[in-house]
């Protein structure tokens, strides 16, 4: 197999217009026959969704959710970046695209990164026309704040709920086209697989969660907005019901899954507290802009933080890196959290945690301003801590957040499976081995709203005549697999809760396959995460049936397929022998600890191809070829 | 690490037409600093370890703004302190006590199992108005039109709301005018939401008295409930809007 990204030629900066200039148009009376599904109703999903159905093509639009609204980018704290340059600091999209390239350390695709900094501007417009609040100043205008990696302020915001504004401004969008009659809405339904038809995506089979009925969809395309895969690590920023299910059935139909190992470690989360803990919250980043991070200089130092003279406390992102200072980009800031608690200079119980300091911050500002900034942060952190970040630093550590890896798709956003399209954090294309804050909500967006209604026209234009229905034998075919895998779910009946499974593999990853990963380890994960799955399929307990709602069932059949896609990632970590963002191979560093890539050998995608269950997966490579920038070494010294 | 103990009556139903009965449960050994969800979490996997049916609840960020989790805790819809269920915690519980776990009760979100309700009519009253019609691509700069600070800010408050339908379920009429209003405040603020103001209220309001949603009698357990902070300033603003459209239409005013 040739990966084929279908990169426009011409310079970076003409790509996107001679693409659009060139593209195969789909005329309104034709659009109204064909059929789009989109699964998932996050920014990509509800943004694709209703624009699609602006455009007049039919759409279908399923969520596992009880209301598209409830998808989780409604979580994301800080903001959007876009480059517009409202500030007057320097700003442009050729700065936003190289931050981004630079920030995902080299190993992302140039050309649709250039795309991305170039409609950013143009999600603003729209969010602001849709009426998401933005953050003004007193006169009106749309104020900004910096995120990291990035020197100068593109980072837009609403308060501390710039995802869930944004989301809110994507659902009431897709809302309008659903009272219109335009969008098909289907809540509560967990796509379990996917339809192909002579090797093109053509449908879905979902189980409606409340009535466990199992149904097949059929369409022209399929649009897969099924957001990235933290969970494997149980413990993460995201939301419970986040899961890889959507595009690991889609890599088993034969997309390829690019990059599994590349996962953000989030610098500022709420340490872990014990076992019984279902998930970690994450303290946004745009605490950072004012929160100064630092450990005791002594190690094992238990005076209380404001007992410890400044003198005898070591600011170590501002030392390490001063020209970022507190805003190095996370892959770094997480990197040098875990070395200082290597150290023995951690804080809190158990030493995993290091300090966010506001006081300077309040002594400059005053707490009213800190207070307006970043209210609901503090109040969150108050509540599940039960301490004040007004009158002591907060204890942070890091914790899984985004992953970067996912579905190859080339610049048409269309898989390895023709007809299959994916869109926002269920792809692979645009963060590299590292995402910049603020870049996950931006992309979302580029991709729903200005992405795929021009780049759909590219597939839907060779469907003509080509109609398929559900009651094809595909259909049938694989609606009676689903069945069987739900069955065979049921039918282990043992004693073995679906969490305690889950929450072994997320030990095994996130020990192995974390902030530092090594070949013995990667070895040694791989087979304790064959003998766990094993494990389940004899010991996994789901009481209830499958004919209502279920939710241990639900769970299992997320968790039975984490527990395959768990293996490809360390596989895929394995075979990476270098460092690069997010990706720490311990072998691979220089002498003062930072990532060490290998731009002869790995300055490439790799997407791994499903052959068969027991298999070994096949390796296939995109080469990514730099023609504007030049590959450096990543300093922000 | 201490633990608590705590003694539990879940509401447990079989479906939409089941009779539904509380159940009684003693909860042990409670690690103090989980959540109640948490709290729920371990109860039920305990009960699978021991062959019983766990009991469903909703819930998915954990962190208080997706609103899907959604259960009365001592009579309180989403539970005591501020926030949504996710974000109560056992420390706020003393140690022995017994607590009270059922579903919302509200004629307009029928129960679906145990503590879960289904809140779609929510969703059916933003569908009929609760949105800008904006088709994307044509819109103007995001700079051209000044908005100032104090009217953004009171826009973004009142779109806080992250749709649980607690509101709902403490107001002794189900009304779901916090909600409604919220979205009308939010939208009827903004300079791009002028178009379709009038429309928009009469439409959002006949939607949700068509879903079954009682009327405000200014009792305010709404606000007091609500997870987001959401004022019952915004049914204020929502009954005159609504008063302006209706006015609009009888006299058949263009709008």
């Amino acid at each position: 197999m040739i990966l084929d990204a279908k990169i426009p030629e011409g310079p970076l900066e003409k790509k996107w217009t001679s693409f659009k200039n060139n593209a195969k148009l789909i005329s309104p009376a034709n659009k109204r026959k064909f059929k789009v599904i989109v699964v998932g109703t996050g920014l990509a999903g509800s943004s694709a969704s209703a624009t699609l159905a602006e455009l007049g093509y039919q759409v279908e639009t399923f969520c596992f959710h009880d209301s598209p609204r409830r998808a989780h980018s409604i979580a994301a704290q800080g903001g959007i970046n876009a480059a517009k340059n409202y500030q007057n600091d320097g700003d442009s999209i050729w700065r936003l695209f190289y931050d981004t390239i630079k920030g995902g350390d080299f190993r992302a695709r140039e050309a649709n990164v250039y795309r991305l900094a170039e409609v950013s501007g143009n999600i603003i417009d729209q969010c602001v026309s849709q009426g998401v609040p933005f953050a003004r100043e007193y006169g009106g205008q749309l104020t900004n704040r910096s995120f990291g990696g990035a020197q100068v302020s593109r980072t837009f915001y609403a308060k501390g709920q710039t995802g869930q504004q944004l989301l809110l401004g994507a659902y009431s969008a897709l809302s309008a086209q659903i009272g219109l009659g335009r969008v098909t809405m289907h809540e509560n339904s967990e796509m379990l697989d996917l339809v192909l038809v002579d090797g093109h995506a053509k449908g879905i089979v979902v189980r409606n969660l409340i009535t466990g009925e199992i149904s097949t969809h059929a369409a022209d395309t399929v649009l897969l907005c099924t957001g990235g895969y933290s969970n494997v690590y149980y413990l993460s920023t995201n939301a419970r019901g986040s899961n890889v299910t959507a595009t690991w059935r889609a890599f088993k139909r034969g997309a390829a899954f690019a990059n599994p190992c590349y996962t953000q470690i989030h610098p500022t989360c709420i340490p872990v507290a014990g076992d019984y803990q279902s998930k970690l919250t994450l303290m946004s980043e745009s605490l950072r802009n004012d929160g100064r991070v630092w450990v005791p200089k002594k190690k094992g130092d238990s005076r209380l933080p404001q007992e410890i003279p400044e003198e005898e406390r070591d600011y170590y992102l501002e030392r390490k890196y001063p020209s970022y200072g507190n805003l190095a980009p996370r892959d770094i800031a997480s990197r040098s959290a875990k070395e200082v608690c290597d150290e023995g200079r951690g804080v809190g119980p158990g030493g995993l945690g290091v300090y966010l300091d506001f006081s300077a911050a309040i002594g400059r500002l005053g707490e009213k301003t800190i207070r307006e900034r970043y209210g609901n942060l503090f109040e969150m952190y108050a509540n599940i801590t039960g301490e004040s970040a007004y009158e002591r630093p907060m204890r942070i550590y890091p914790a899984v957040h985004y992953t970067m890896g996912g579905l190859w798709v080339d610049y048409n956003l269309m898989s390895t499976i023709p007809g299959l399209h994916v869109l926002g954090e269920a792809n692979f294309s645009d963060h590299g081995a590292n995402r910049l804050g603020a870049s996950a909500l931006m992309q979302g967006l580029a991709d729903g709203y200005f992405v795929i209604p021009n780049t759909l026209g590219e597939y839907l234009s060779t469907q003509f005549g080509k109609k398929v229905s559900t009651d094809m034998p595909e259909f049938k075919k694989t609606e009676t697999e689903v069945r069987a895998r739900v069955e065979k779910l049921l039918a282990v009946k043992g004693t073995v809760p679906v969490d305690e499974f889950h929450r072994l593999l997320g030990l095994i990853i996130w020990n192995e396959c974390g902030m530092a990963r090594s070949e013995a380890g990667l070895k040694k994960a791989i087979s304790d995460v064959r003998a766990l799955r094993e494990r389940f399929w004899k010991e996994v307990a789901i009481p209830g049936t499958g004919v209502e709602l279920n939710q241990s069932l639900e769970r299992a059949g997320r968790v039975a397929d984490f527990l395959e896609f768990g293996e490809l990632m360390c596989v895929d970590a394995l075979t990476r022998e270098e460092s690069c963002g997010g990706h720490f191979r311990v072998e691979h560093q220089t002498a003062d600890g930072e990532a060490l890539r290998h731009d002869d050998k790995f300055a490439e995608v790799y997407a791994w191809m499903f052959k068969g269950e027991g298999n070994d997966p096949e390796l296939v490579r995109e080469e990514l070829k730099y023609e504007a920038v030049h590959l450096a070494t990543r300093s922000y010294k | 690490m201490s633990t608590m103990h705590f003694h539990l009556r879940l509401w447990k139903q079989k479906s939409a037409t089941d009779q539904g009965e509380f159940i009684e449960i003693d909860a042990k050994e409670i690690p103090s600093e989980c959540s109640f969800l948490e709290m729920l979490d371990i109860v039920n996997n305990r009960l699978t370890r021991e062959g019983k049916e766990p009991v469903s609840f909703a819930s998915d960020c954990r962190e208080g703004i997706c609103g899907t989790c959604h259960m009365v805790i001592n009579g309180v819809p989403q539970g005591p302190g501020r926030g949504a269920a996710c974000q109560v915690y056992m420390r706020k519980f003393s140690n022995g006590q017994t607590i009270t776990v059922e579903p919302y009760r509200v004629g307009a979100f029928p129960i679906v199992k145990d503590l879960v309700v289904n809140r779609s009519a929510y969703d059916r009253i933003i569908r009929s108005g609760g949105f800008i019609s904006e088709h994307t691509g044509g819109a103007p700069d995001a700079s051209a039109t000044l908005i100032p600070k104090p009217v953004a800010d009171a826009a973004m408050d009142a779109a806080a709301c992250i749709g649980c339908g607690a509101c709902a379920a403490a107001c002794p009429n189900s009304s779901a005018m916090l909600f409604v209003g919220a979205k009308v405040t939010h939208l009827g603020l903004l300079p791009q939401g002028q178009a379709e103001r009038k429309k928009r209220a009469r439409s959002m309001v006949r939607t949700m008295q068509e879903e079954g949603f009682g009327n405000c009698s200014n009792y305010y357990a709404c606000e007091a409930v609500c997870p987001a902070g959401v004022k019952a300033d915004v049914i204020s603003m929502l009954n005159r809007e609504y008063i302006r459209g209706e006015l609009s239409e009888a006299v058949g005013a263009i709008d």
